[in-house]
């Protein structure tokens, strides 16, 4: 592990690993996404409004995942100044500030049909909206304080506290009355939906994971670059003439 | 009324389907493409930067 901490060796591995993440990522999408409007029936209740799930459940699932990520790089740079964990915790936030807003506009979507309203201040979509607020000021924070050393202490503990809200963000659903119905998924009992549409939930769902490590590949080849660059600059300015 | 305009009404939900897809594969797609221009922008610059010749 503590050899790719060296951004040389990062950089070839990285390299060699984006193209199949990102062909893996994109052929998934499009064979769960076939999945899910032409294989999957139409829900007994919901009918093919029920179809948005497929696009909004992997969407929040990420949201939540790419922040415990985001916060476990951040401890791991906390403890033990990894050089990459700053950098993948950057490289995460906009990738997550974007299924998250994913999950809120789709979930909009499906709630003016299904429960009558666009919006409910309700405690699943309350601590979610607040989850797209934790990823935006994580990235204007990295981009408010220019020395990059002191920009990652504050973003560090900024993505540490913000983490409180991921186990609400989950429970949610069982701590307060909400419309937002319970999980299906992950339960102590086990899955309550059938195969038929559990199948077409886990290609979208492993799809976007997929997609997130590519583009995470991408996004982190650009730091380490505009990192590199930065360092070749300071050195340059303060050379003597 | 054919199989594809069956398709494309989604039983009444058309409306509400279809966007949160297009959103979905348009939001992902443009993220992609955003942050693949950077990260080639930036290492061309990084590697540009680092050519001996350009300190002479």
């Amino acid at each position: 592990m503590l050899a790719y901490a060296n951004p040389r060796r990062f950089l070839r591995l990285a390299r060699a690993l984006t193209p199949w993440f990102l062909g893996a990522g994109v052929a998934l999408t499009v064979v769960g996404l076939f999945l899910a409007l032409f294989v999957a029936p139409p829900d007994y209740q919901q009918g093919d409004a029920a179809r948005i799930m497929y696009v909004h459940v992997p969407a929040a699932w990420m949201a939540l995942f790419v922040y415990a990520c985001m916060a476990i790089s951040s401890a791991v740079a906390f403890i033990w100044k990894h050089p990459l964990a700053d950098i993948a915790a950057k490289a995460s936030a906009p990738i997550g500030c974007v299924f998250t807003a994913l999950a809120l506009i789709t979930g909009m979507l499906w709630g003016q049909p299904m429960w009558g309203a666009w919006w409910v201040w309700d405690a699943r979509l309350t601590s979610v909206l607040i989850l797209f607020f934790l990823y935006l000021g994580y990235i204007v924070l990295w981009g408010a304080i220019e020395e990059p050393t002191r920009a990652a202490r504050a973003a560090r503990i900024l993505a540490l506290v913000g983490a409180i809200n991921i186990p609400i963000i989950h429970f949610s659903v069982e701590w307060w009355n909400t419309l937002h119905q319970g999980a299906t998924v992950f339960r102590t009992d086990g899955p309550a939906i059938s195969a038929s549409m559990l199948a077409p939930l886990l290609v979208m769902a492993v799809a976007y994971n997929v997609l997130y490590v590519a583009l995470l590949l991408i996004r982190m080849r650009m730091e380490v670059s505009q990192r590199r660059l930065r360092t070749i600059r300071l050195g340059l300015e303060t050379a003597p003439a | 009324m054919s199989d594809w305009q069956t398709f494309f009404a989604m039983g009444g939900y058309a409306a509400y389907v279809w966007p949160a897809y297009a959103i979905s594969v348009f939001a992902l797609l443009a993220l992609g493409l955003a942050s693949w221009r950077q990260m080639k922008r930036s290492e061309r610059l990084a590697r540009m930067s680092e050519t001996p010749d350009r300190q002479s």
